[in-house]
C-alpha cells in the first residue's frame, strides 16, 4: 500500500469500524503466512456512497511500531537501550504499550554512546545482540564512538535509527534537522551491514538478515533505518510474515590446512599458542584447553576474551620470552598477529624489530581474512605468515586437536609431556614473581593499583563474579579466571567512554544468572557520560564499581611527556589537558548524586578492604554500589 | 649500592654535594618519573619496570636515563641535571623494602 494510499485509508478505516479490520491482538508470527488482504473504502468513496460528511479520524489501530516489536520478539531481545527520541517515538510506544515492556525491556540511557556501549557489554556475556535504539542524525552522532569500538572488537550490536524519510511529512522545524537522506552513511565504514527498508515486510526480512549478519563471525554491528511513517502509519492487512532466522555456522578451516597445521605443531620442539578473541563461547575455552594439554603447548593469553584458565600451567602469558624460542606459533583470532611477533620503538626514529627466529613458521587461524573494510585502519599492519587459516578459532580448533592426536607416537607424547612439566614450573614461578612484585607500595598512597587488586580478589573469590572490566594488569596475575564470564575483554577499538557502560550492559546480562558483577573502573573514561550511573539505579542493575582513580588521562600524560623530552623543553607543563585535578573529582558524590550507594575518596591501603566489603554487601541486595579510590598510577 | 656508597660514587665524579633524597622525592614527581615507573617507583608491567627501593647501579642508571635503548623518553642533561638524578637515586634507595609475600594473606590467595 502506498503512504497515500495508508492515508486514505486512516480516514475510511473508523467509517467501516473495527470490524473490517484484522484483529489487532493477534501478533505477526514468525513463519506463518500471510493472510488475506482487507480493503477499505476511502473517505472520498464512502461519502460518496452514503452521503455521510467524513470525519477526521485523530486515532487508529496496528501502527506499523506493532510489527516492528513482534519482529524483535521473535529474534529473541530481552532490551532495548536507548534515550528517548522522536525519530522512533513510533517504535518506543508500541514497544512499551503493545510489547508489554518486556522482551524487550526498555533501558533508559542518558547517551546515545553509552546504549551502545551497553550493548556491546551486554554481548560479550551473553552471546547475542541486544538491540539500541537512536535518532538517525544526533543519536547516531553520539553513538558513532561506541559503535566503532564494538566494530573493532568483533561485537553484534543491534541498531535500529529513526527517520523521517518523506519530507512532505516532516513536522517544520526540529524534525528537519533531525532527517538525513543517508541515515547510515556516516558510520558505514564501521558497521557490517544497513539497511533502510521501505514497506514492514521489507522490515522484516532486512531485520532477520541483519540479526544473521550480526551474529556471523566475525560479528560486528548492523544498522537498520526505521522510516517515521513506516513506524506510525496503521496497517491495514494482515502482518507480513516474519522470516525464519537461521543462523550461519562459523566456518571451519578446510581439513587440508588443519592437518598441516596439526604436523607441523607435533612436529615443534617450541610450539606456541597466542590466543586473541577466540573464546566466542564456553566451548571455545574447553576446546584450547584440550589442543594445548593434548601438546602440552604454552598458551600466551592477550585477554581480547577469557579464552584460557589463568592458573593453568600451561597459561605462560606472561613469558613473552618464548615468543622469540619458538618454532611453530599458532595466532587465534589475533586483534595484532605483527605487533605480536615484532617490537616497535616510539623515539625520534621509529623502529621495529622481529621477535621471532628467522625459520620461525608463523600461522594463523582468524575470521578477520573473511571480511576486511578499507578506511578505518583497525586491521594493523600486514603479518607475514606461512599458513593463513580463513575460519573461525573455535569452530576450528576441535578439528585440529583430533588431527594433532592422530600424528601423535609414543616418542613425541613423552617430549610433551617433558615439556609439559617445565612449563607448570614456569608458570609457578611466574605467579610468584607476580606476588613478589605485587608487594612493592603495598601501603603506599595513593593505593597501588596491585593492592587494589588482591583486596578485590580477596572479598570476590568464593563467589560467582563477572569481571566485566578487561583483566589486563594485575587481575590477570593475581586472580584465577576460569570460566568465559569472568572477563570480557576490553573496548576493541580503545575509544574512552566505554568502560563504564560496556560494564554495566554485561552486568545487566549476568542479572538474570545472580553473578556478582565487578569492574575496576578508570576515572577518565567515567567522565564520558557519568550519567550511566542513574541508569544503573533507575533499572537496579547490581554491579560493584571501584575506581581507579589516577586524576588523569594518564596514557596521555605519558605521550605528551615523551614529545617534550624528544624537544628537550623539560616536562612540567605535560599536566596541561591530561590531568583531571584542580578540583579533584569527588566520584562518591557523583554516584550517590546519581542514587547510587557511594564511599570515597579511599586514600590510605588500610581502608580499602573494609569499604569494599561495605559496596559488597550493597550490591548483595541488587543494587549498584561505588567505591572512589585514588591509585597510582598503573 | 646504599647512600654512603653512592656518595662515594658521586664523590669521586666530582659532586660536592651529599644526594638529597626528599629532594628526589620532588624531582621524581615534577620530572613525571613516577607516570612510568610510579609514586614509589614500584614500576608497572606495562609502562616501566621496578626502580625501587634497590635500583641499578648509579652508573648505569645515569646511562639509561640519558640514552635509553628501549621504549622509555630520553631526559637530556637539559631537563635533568646530573645533581638531580642523584638526588632521585637516592629516593629510590630511601624506598621501604616490601612486606614478605608469606606474610602477606591478600598476597595468597
Amino acid at each position: 500500500m502506498s503512504r497515500s494510499n495508508r492515508r486514505s485509508f486512516l480516514k475510511g478505516a473508523a467509517a467501516v469500524g473495527a470490524a473490517g479490520l484484522v484483529p489487532a491482538s493477534k501478533p505477526a508470527v514468525a513463519q506463518e503466512a500471510g493472510s488475506a488482504r482487507v480493503s477499505a473504502p476511502s473517505a472520498a468513496t464512502r461519502q460518496a456512497e452514503t452521503g455521510t460528511p467524513a470525519v477526521e479520524v485523530l486515532t487508529a489501530d496496528r501502527p506499523g511500531g506493532d510489527f516492528m516489536v513482534d519482529v524483535l520478539k521473535s529474534l529473541g531481545f530481552e532490551y532495548v537501550i536507548a534515550n528517548p527520541g522522536s525519530s522512533f517515538r513510533g517504535l518506543h510506544e508500541s514497544l512499551i504499550n503493545y510489547g508489554g515492556n518486556k522482551n524487550p525491556e526498555f533501558i533508559t540511557c542518558c547517551h546515545e554512546e553509552s546504549s551502545v556501549a551497553m550493548a556491546h557489554g551486554y554481548s560479550k556475556i551473553e552471546g547475542k545482540p541486544a538491540c539500541v535504539l537512536a535518532h538517525g542524525t544526533v543519536g547516531l552522532q553520539h553513538a558513532s564512538m561506541a559503535l566503532y569500538n564494538a566494530y573493532c572488537d568483533r561485537a553484534p550490536v543491534y541498531m535500529i535509527v529513526g527517520n523521517s524519510v518523506d519530507a512532505a511529512s516532516r513536522r517544520p522545524g526540529v524534525e528537519w534537522d533531525h532527517s538525513v537522506q543517508d541515515a547510515a552513511s556516516m558510520v558505514r565504514d564501521f558497521v557490517k551491514w544497513d539497511d533502510l527498508p521501505a514497506s514492514l515486510q521489507h522490515f522484516g526480512e532486512s531485520a532477520v538478515r541483519a540479526y544473521k549478519i550480526a551474529m556471523t563471525p566475525p560479528m560486528m554491528p548492523v544498522l537498520l533505518v526505521a522510516d517515521l511513517d513506516l513506524q506510525e502509519d496503521p496497517h491495514s492487512e494482515a502482518w507480513p510474515r516474519i522470516p525464519k532466522l537461521a543462523l550461519a555456522r562459523p566456518p571451519q578451516g578446510d581439513s587440508g590446512s588443519v592437518a598441516e597445521v596439526a604436523k607441523m605443531l607435533v612436529d615443534a620442539e617450541n610450539p606456541v599458542l597466542i590466543a586473541g578473541r577466540v573464546a566466542r563461547t564456553p566451548a571455545g575455552i574447553k576446546a584450547l584447553i584440550e589442543l594445548a594439554e593434548t601438546l602440552q603447548a604454552p598458551v600466551i593469553d592477550q585477554n581480547d576474551r577469557m579464552n584460557f584458565p589463568s592458573r593453568h600451567p600451561l597459561n605462560q602469558s606472561s613469558s613473552r620470552g618464548l615468543i622469540a624460542q619458538a618454532d611453530v606459533i599458532v595466532g587465534l583470532e589475533l586483534t595484532d598477529f605483527w605487533g605480536t611477533v615484532n617490537s616497535f620503538r616510539d623515539q625520534l626514529h621509529k623502529s621495529s624489530r622481529r621477535l621471532t627466529k628467522q625459520d620461525a613458521k608463523l600461522v594463523s587461524i582468524t575470521t578477520g581474512d573473511l571480511y576486511i573494510k578499507s578506511n578505518y585502519q583497525d586491521f594493523q599492519r600486514f603479518p607475514e605468515v606461512d599458513v593463513a587459516i580463513a575460519a573461525d578459532a573455535e569452530e576450528t580448533l576441535p578439528a585440529l586437536t583430533e588431527a594433532v592426536k592422530k600424528l601423535l607416537t609414543a616418542d613425541r607424547k613423552r617430549a610433551f609431556q617433558e615439556r609439559g612439566t617445565k612449563l607448570a614450573a614456569a608458570h609457578q614461578k611466574a605467579l610468584e614473581a607476580a606476588r613478589v612484585e605485587a608487594s612493592y607500595a603495598w601501603d603506599a598512597s595513593p593505593i597501588s593499583t596491585a593492592r587494589l587488586s588482591a583486596e578485590l580478589w580477596g572479598q570476590i573469590k568464593g563467589k560467582d563474579w563477572s569481571l566485566v572490566s578487561g583483566a589486563g594488569g594485575w587481575p590477570s596475575r593475581l586472580w584465577q579466571f576460569d570460566q568465559h564470564h569472568q572477563h570480557i575483554g576490553g573496548s576493541g577499538g580503545a575509544g574512552v567512554g566505554y568502560g563504564a557502560p560496556a560494564s554495566l550492559g554485561a552486568a545487566l546480562a549476568n542479572k538474570k544468572y545472580g553473578r556478582l558483577s565487578v569492574t575496576i573502573q578508570n576515572d577518565g573514561d567515567l567522565m564520558y557520560a557519568p550519567g550511566v550511573l542513574w541508569t544503573s539505579a533507575h533499572h537496579k542493575i547490581p554491579l560493584l564499581s571501584v575506581m581507579h582513580n589516577n586524576r588523569a588521562y594518564h596514557q596521555e600524560v605519558m605521550h605528551i611527556q615523551r614529545l617534550a623530552n624528544r624537544h628537550q623543553r623539560g616536562i612540567e607543563n605535560a599536566g596541561i589537558g591530561t590531568t583531571l585535578v584542580d578540583p579533584n573529582i569527588d566520584f562518591a558524590k557523583v554516584a550517590q548524586g546519581m542514587g547510587i550507594y557511594a564511599e570515597g575518596p579511599i586514600l590510605e591501603a588500610k581502608n580499602l578492604g573494609p569499604a569494599i566489603k561495605r559496596a559488597l554487601d550493597v550490591v548483595a541486595k541488587g543494587e549498584p554500589a561505588l567505591v572512589d579510590v585514588v591509585t597510582q598510577p598503573r | 649500592m646504599k647512600t654512603s656508597l653512592l656518595v662515594l660514587t658521586l664523590a669521586a665524579a666530582g659532586f660536592a654535594q651529599t644526594p638529597n633524597a626528599q629532594n628526589g622525592k620532588k624531582l621524581f614527581e615534577r620530572f613525571g618519573c613516577y607516570q612510568c615507573h610510579q609514586h614509589e617507583g614500584q614500576g608497572a608491567a606495562a609502562t616501566g619496570p621496578r626502580l625501587a627501593p634497590r635500583p641499578i647501579p648509579y652508573a648505569n642508571f645515569t646511562k639509561y636515563v640519558r640514552q635509553p635503548t628501549g621504549q622509555m623518553p630520553p631526559y637530556t642533561a637539559k631537563v635533568v641535571k646530573d645533581s638531580d638524578l642523584a638526588d632521585i637515586y637516592a629516593f629510590l634507595q630511601s624506598r621501604p623494602e616490601p612486606p614478605a609475600v608469606k606474610d602477606t594473606p591478600l598476597l595468597n590467595q
